[in-house]
């Protein structure tokens, strides 16, 4: 593996069992993507993007092949060692946000944190100045219930980066916002959450946010059919 | 992360009230019910209680409990006396009569007859009057709810007030007069009749012609005597039963739960109360779980361990299961406060809060080990799913 490859699958099949009838979501899968990057994963529904995210993001165990991870075979992980992994260097984005409702944006912010082992007040203060960097500076005290697709996205953006974790995963971080959100939220995962030391992998099939992907893989039936390097090249 | 759970669970606080409520009532109904089971079981031996000075009852060999009176002859009293280890023995009659009040009506009473010398066996408490006043001619006393209530007077005018009976009022017992002389507190007697003391000799006036009027021989026994030794010499010596104030207690009391309906419906009301309380609480924290489900698999994508999210969902548990015992517990207590004053019968000891408490945890322990199954079962992976 090249000293700047962040995620390596090799051959990674996945087949799940739905009640009796085999369902192959990862046929022979093999994928790199390099430090610094942002990969976008891209395909119809059912073409297998989200299982391939949860495999490389550690929550879900391939039947075949490997996939490391920052040098890691996750699948030869302990399940402790695995938890430790995942809190310390993944971050995620989810289509629907997945806040905690009760939480306000600074606790919600904080969870990483607190999980890492981090004292309540210290993740607190820490996950506020996040939002503040986001933009939420003003509603670090609001309940997901107040504040608007497009900021509770932010919230779940500022939570996946608080950790400071060097693989972020997101899963159609647009798809639930319009297009100027939508546009406003990759601005943002592309010149806060983007560094060197990070890499970035976000599945969707939103074409209006092709031109933010270094690499597109373009997926069907559980085959990755090429990568390319723009949305031009699909 | 306990309070990243105790914020998710008050964070609903609709099914946050819903389970706490189901376990209120749960322990409401663990707790009050058998309050008054043991209040009524409490009030078939009240009799026993209330005489205190005693350390053995002597009664017929076939008595089976306190108010199963088969009359002794007088001379069993002096036989008793006669037994080495024994300090005393003084008589004692107790008799159902019939009252005639003031109206023409009749009201049965419970008469204790005391010894006319030392007046053993007398109310616990005097409200008014003395116990000595029962030397005076055709003197009782009367327990005070029966006289405010059964033994009432009547308006003066038709449909007005009853009067209290009060002292220097007078009864007639079995066409004897009987003249009040005092008024006596006594704890509730299970058959709730007014309770009228008067002297032993009085007593056997009052009481219809019989061959033998005795009921019990108090005894009191010597300092340092074994009590289970002396009460062995009296049954063998005079083959009448003989039994120690608590095993009297436990004669009742056991008669009442072998003879009665009494434990079988409290039983039945407890076991209601439970699986009521248990199929409230139970599917109601079980549902706020699974309607958790995906916050906790987020909890569980970032990192969060089995072990963490188990701890977490035992915290909610105890949280619930302590403020709806609490509540339970609280509103029980209230309610005995506010009966004190009744005829209802309400005992609440300390163990019942243990019996209760053991009830709800059970309950609480239940509903989470479900929570948890579900929990641990959880693949993170479900985060993903839209």
């Amino acid at each position: 593996m090249e000293s700047n490859t962040a995620v390596s699958c090799r051959n990674v099949v996945k087949v799940y069992d739905t009640g009796g009838q085999k369902v192959t979501a990862l046929n022979d899968i093999d994928l790199e993507i390099r430090m610094g990057e942002l990969m976008m994963l891209v395909g119809p529904s059912g073409c297998g993007k989200t299982t391939l995210i949860s495999v490389i993001a550690g929550i879900l165990d391939q039947d075949e092949g490997s996939c490391e991870v920052f040098g890691k075979n996750l699948l030869t992980l302990r399940n402790h060692e695995k938890l430790d992994f995942r809190a310390k260097n993944i971050g995620f984005v989810f289509q629907a946000y997945n806040l905690l409702p009760s939480l306000t944006a600074a606790e919600n912010v904080s969870v990483p944190l607190i999980i890492n082992g981090m004292k309540r007040v210290e993740a607190e203060r820490k996950a506020s100045q996040l939002l503040e960097q986001v933009g939420l500076g003003e509603r670090t005290a609001s309940l997901p219930s107040q504040l608007s697709g497009g900021q509770q996205q932010r919230v779940a953006i500022a939570r996946a980066l608080v950790h400071d974790p060097r693989l972020i995963v997101c899963d159609e971080p647009t798809s639930a916002l319009d297009h100027e959100t939508g546009h406003t939220v990759m601005e943002l995962l592309k010149d806060v959450a983007l560094h060197k030391d990070r890499v970035l992998v976000i599945v969707t099939h939103d074409a209006r946010i092709f031109n933010f992907a270094d690499r597109i893989a373009a997926m069907d039936d559980g085959h990755i059919l090429k990568v390319v390097n723009s949305a031009a090249q699909l | 992360m306990y309070h990243i759970a105790l914020k998710m669970l008050m964070g609903d606080r609709g099914k946050y009230l819903g389970i706490v409520m189901g376990l209120t009532f749960a322990s409401l109904i663990m707790t009050q019910q058998p309050a008054i089971f043991l209040g009524l079981m409490t009030r078939t031996f009240s009799f026993i209680s209330d005489v205190g000075l005693p350390d053995i009852w002597v009664m017929d060999s076939k008595v089976q409990f306190v108010d199963d009176i088969k009359p002794l002859q007088d001379t069993e009293l002096y036989r008793v006396r006669g037994i080495s280890g024994v300090e005393w023995a003084m008589p004692m009659y107790k008799g159902m009569l019939k009252a005639r009040l003031a109206d023409g009506t009749f009201q049965t009473c419970i008469v204790i007859g005391l010894d006319d010398a030392t007046l053993i066996g007398g109310p616990p408490v005097m409200l008014q009057g003395k116990l000595e006043d029962l030397r005076r001619s055709d003197a009782v006393i009367v327990d005070i709810d029966g006289a405010k209530d059964k033994l009432a007077k009547p308006s003066a005018t038709p449909g007005g007030k009853t009067k209290p009976l009060q002292i220097g009022d007078d009864l007639e017992l079995n066409d004897r007069r009987a003249i009040v002389v005092g008024m006596s507190k006594v704890s509730r007697t299970f058959q709730a009749q007014p309770v009228v003391y008067t002297t032993y000799s009085r007593a056997k006036n009052y009481a219809p012609r019989e061959r033998k009027l005795l009921s019990f021989v108090l005894v009191k026994a010597k300092k340092g005597q074994d009590l289970a030794q002396l009460t062995k010499r009296i049954r063998e010596t005079t083959g009448l039963a003989a039994y120690t104030s608590s095993e009297f207690k436990d004669l009742t009391y056991r008669y009442f739960m072998k003879n009665t309906g009494i434990p079988i419906n409290f039983g039945i009301s407890v076991t209601l109360g439970f699986i009521v309380g248990a199929a409230i609480a139970g599917q109601t924290f079980y549902n706020f779980t699974l309607e958790n489900l995906r916050q906790f698999g987020v909890l569980k994508a970032m990192g969060t361990s089995n072990w963490v999210l188990l701890k977490m969902i035992l915290l909610q548990a105890i949280l619930v299961g302590s403020i709806g015992y609490g509540l339970g517990v609280g509103l029980t207590a209230l309610f005995g406060y506010s009966m004190r004053n009744t005829i209802l019968a309400f005992r609440f000891p300390w163990q019942l809060l243990i019996f209760s408490g053991a009830g709800i945890s059970l309950i609480c322990v239940f509903a989470a080990i479900i929570s948890i199954l579900k929990v641990i079962r959880l693949e993170p992976a479900v985060v993903f799913k839209g």
